[in-house]
């Protein structure tokens, strides 16, 4: 035992339970602990706003498993955490923020730069603590990062006063171990409950898999890839559920969901069973809840028993840990007759590939699902994509076959523009050996791109390919579909990205034809540091299929057919 | 229908706010709270009544268990319970009225506990209908002041610890027996 200050006692801690990198923004509250932070073996990134620092500690997690750090003053620094906290929230992702808080004695006064941060972050954060002691700190700590991963993971926020930094008490690690009683994981799956399941699987005839987030947070891959092979059940994914199952793999069909493939959706609509594994029934991929696969009895798998009957009602529920679910029930699955079930999902598709961009003549147009295409040609599958939000974000769901588990990182739940250049910051720093790629619109690249300085700085390699259509292209598509095509506050003037870029000292190059694309992916790629593409698209363009908010999920507004598409191009 | 939670916390600062905000943030109404110490040091005892239909009772108790700080969640709608609540009455009370005021008070069996040359304080505990009864009879005396708690429930005998246990999910809706929790 020896005495330390709660600021020193707070990066032992980190240190200890792992932590290697963080990412924060100095300020006067949180002086004490920066100053502390130079004698423990922790790389600080330096970020360009607050909010970066949070998507950061974001990218980290979902990229590595490891709970992301994020650091930052009271107020103002604080404050602009809560976007990054939110998204976090939504998808279950396990970081940490650590706020700088005014001294004990000035809470409630109104000090400078006071705000109430747990109070502000009460409902988008899992759990949060003011500390207001030095001895508090280790185990506040202790048990910010057992509650962050365990159970359903999600963001802690730990607010500790400047004077708690400040002063000392004797500290001991082994002490501070926190209680059990915190964690929230599921309990072990019943025999009842795993039996009415697999009655339920071996009497389907058309059953499907719907695969979450869930089976990467309960690194259940393995176990649900053995799942798949052993059954032959086919598979839709959710956009977090992406790399769940290797976009080669025979089962797997594809998304479901508003701009999930129509087969997908038709397929969801047709079955007799949904085997929902670690998803949550989404507004996003159900559509009108009335009329949501109404055909199917429903098992639904989840470690939250919040989530289990809160949009669909279900005829199993397990509120368990996937993994453990998964592998109780290997011994007694076996192999379904599906031949007629893959026979109708091959029908199906039907025009689907002749509706497909994709398939479509080089009418001299670059289309932004050609830009994600390509990527996806040259990187093999195999890059970290980290997404932002809108039209790119659901095309790269569609053109980029993700093989791995945690190569897909987007704000899903959210849907938090600006997230994807801070977050690719984070995953790079979790994965250095990775190959990262930012693809982002020219909305929310804007919205962040402050955090460019943070990669000169770093000296960060990431690859950032902005789908650059001068409007806020997923608002633009829903004004065309649904506002009379009255573009209000979409049309976007950006600045010169490339000379932007070449203002941080980043390399960057504009790409406006089809046959320049793999040309300069291949050259960024080669390129040491971080390269920037400005890819002029189509300025018009929309993403299909597309289910309205709250239609039907079978009812989806498709792709006009080749023709009548190229024939008012030319 | 209204729905009674008995909910075990910590004692932590905020954990009041806490289960409060989760019940707003979900989009449903607390009728009432009462929150107090129980025989365990650190533990308090909110007894919470929230009006919702029985599937969502299910998702508001096993959101309550989410929290932290919270030890254990008992849905006791359903089950044979006791419920109090309490109230502190005071009524003008003149010479002529008191005797007859005081004689209410024993059919109510609720007692006096202050007298004063113009009134009297009256503390009654029981259901909320008995409560409002005695304020009915009450109220043509001239009713003064009434502080009201939120209602106290504890459930009848020894019953091992049904539906929701420590450290455990809610079960299935009642409504649909077909469903199966294995929580």
């Amino acid at each position: 035992m020896e005495r330390l200050t709660g600021a020193e006692i707070l990066w032992d801690c980190l240190v200890r339970e792992g932590v290697t990198d963080v990412f924060g923004y100095p300020g006067g509250a949180i002086l004490p602990s920066y100053d502390a932070m130079l004698k423990y073996p922790i790389r600080h990134v330096l970020v360009r706003h607050e909010q970066g620092a949070t998507h950061m500690a974001d990218g980290y997690a979902r990229a590595s498993g490891r709970v992301g750090v994020a650091i930052a003053t009271s107020g103002p620094g604080a404050t602009n955490m809560v976007t990054g906290i939110a998204t976090a929230m939504m998808d279950s992702v396990p970081i940490v923020c650590i706020t700088g808080q005014v001294g004990s004695k000035l809470i409630g006064t109104d000090a400078f730069q006071e705000t109430d941060i747990t109070g502000i972050t009460l409902p988008v954060t899992k759990h949060n603590y003011l500390v207001t002691r030095a001895d508090e700190v280790a185990p506040t700590i202790r048990e910010a990062f057992l509650v962050a991963r365990s159970g359903r993971p999600g963001p802690v926020l730990i607010d500790i006063t400047k004077d708690a930094q400040q002063s000392s008490c004797l500290y001991d690690w082994d002490a501070a171990a926190p209680s059990e009683s915190v964690v929230r994981a599921g309990t072990p799956p019943t025999d009842t409950s795993l039996r009415q399941a697999l009655e339920l699987i071996r009497q389907a005839e058309r059953p499907l898999v719907l695969a979450g987030h869930g089976i990467l947070l309960a690194e259940a891959t393995e176990e649900f890839r053995q799942f798949v092979d052993t059954t032959g059940i086919p598979v839709a994914v959710t956009l977090l559920g992406i790399g769940a199952l290797p976009a080669s793999h025979p089962s797997n069909l594809g998304m479901m969901g508003m701009h999930g493939e129509a087969w997908v959706n038709t397929a969801i609509q047709e079955a007799d069973l949904l085997i929902a594994l670690g998803m949550r029934f989404d507004d996003r991929v159900t559509g009108n809840l009335k009329t949501y696969a109404v055909n199917a009895k429903k098992i639904h798998v989840d470690i939250d028993p919040a989530e289990i009957g809160k949009n669909v009602p279900v005829d199993v529920g397990i509120a368990s840990d996937l993994r453990d679910v998964l592998r109780a029930w290997q011994p007694s699955l076996g192999r379904l007759q599906l031949g007629g079930w893959y026979d109708r999902i091959t029908e199906l598709k039907g025009d689907s590939a002749v509706r497909d961009i994709q398939n479509m003549p080089d009418d001299g147009h670059l289309y932004a699902a050609h830009v994600i295409h390509d990527i996806w040609r040259v990187t093999e599958g195999r890059a970290i994509v980290v997404t932002d939000v809108g039209q790119h974000q659901m095309w790269e769901a569609q053109y980029y076959r993700h093989e791995q588990p945690r190569s897909l990182i987007t704000s899903g739940g959210l849907g938090t523009m600006g997230f994807a250049l801070p977050a690719a910051i984070g995953a790079k720093i979790a994965c250095p050996d990775a190959e990262v790629w930012v693809v982002v619109g020219d909305g929310g690249f804007q919205m962040t791109m402050c955090e460019l300085a943070t990669i000169a700085q770093e000296n960060v390699k990431i690859n950032i390919a902005i789908i650059n259509n001068g409007y806020l292209g997923m608002v633009r598509q829903w004004q065309e579909f649904f506002y009379d095509r009255r573009y209000a506050a979409t049309p976007l003037l950006s600045p010169d990205f490339v000379k932007l870029a070449q203002a941080f000292g980043i390399e960057a190059h504009r790409v406006e034809a089809r046959r320049d694309v793999v040309p300069t992916v291949e050259a960024a790629r080669r390129h040491p540091g971080t390269v920037l593409l400005d890819f002029r698209v189509e300025q018009e363009d929309s993403v299909f299929p597309m289910v309205p908010a709250g239609a039907d999920l079978h009812r989806m507004i498709r792709r006009p057919t080749p023709l009548a598409e190229t024939g008012a191009d030319r | 229908m209204l729905i009674t939670y008995v909910v075990h916390v910590e004692d932590k600062p905020g954990v009041l706010n806490r289960v409060a905000s989760l019940v707003r943030r979900r989009g449903y109404n607390i009728e009432s709270l009462t929150v107090g110490h129980t025989d365990t040091p650190g533990i308090s005892r909110i007894t919470l009544v929230v009006d919702a239909d029985p599937s969502a009772a299910a998702r508001i108790e096993a959101n309550l268990y989410k929290l932290v700080h919270v030890r254990r969640v008992e849905n006791v709608t359903a089950l044979p319970t006791v419920y109090r609540y309490l109230a502190l009455i005071k009524v003008t009370a003149t010479v002529e009225t008191r005797t007859q005021i005081m004689q209410i008070v024993d059919v109510f069996r609720a007692r006096v506990v202050d007298v004063a040359t113009d009134s009297l304080m009256i503390e009654v505990t029981g259901t909320d209908d008995k409560i409002d009864g005695l304020l009915e009879i009450l109220r043509p005396f001239g009713l003064l002041e009434v502080a009201r708690t939120g209602q106290l429930a504890m459930t009848r005998g020894n019953l091992p610890r049904a539906a929701s246990t420590e450290r455990h999910a809610p079960e299935a809706e009642p409504v649909d027996a077909a469903i199966s929790f294995s929580v």
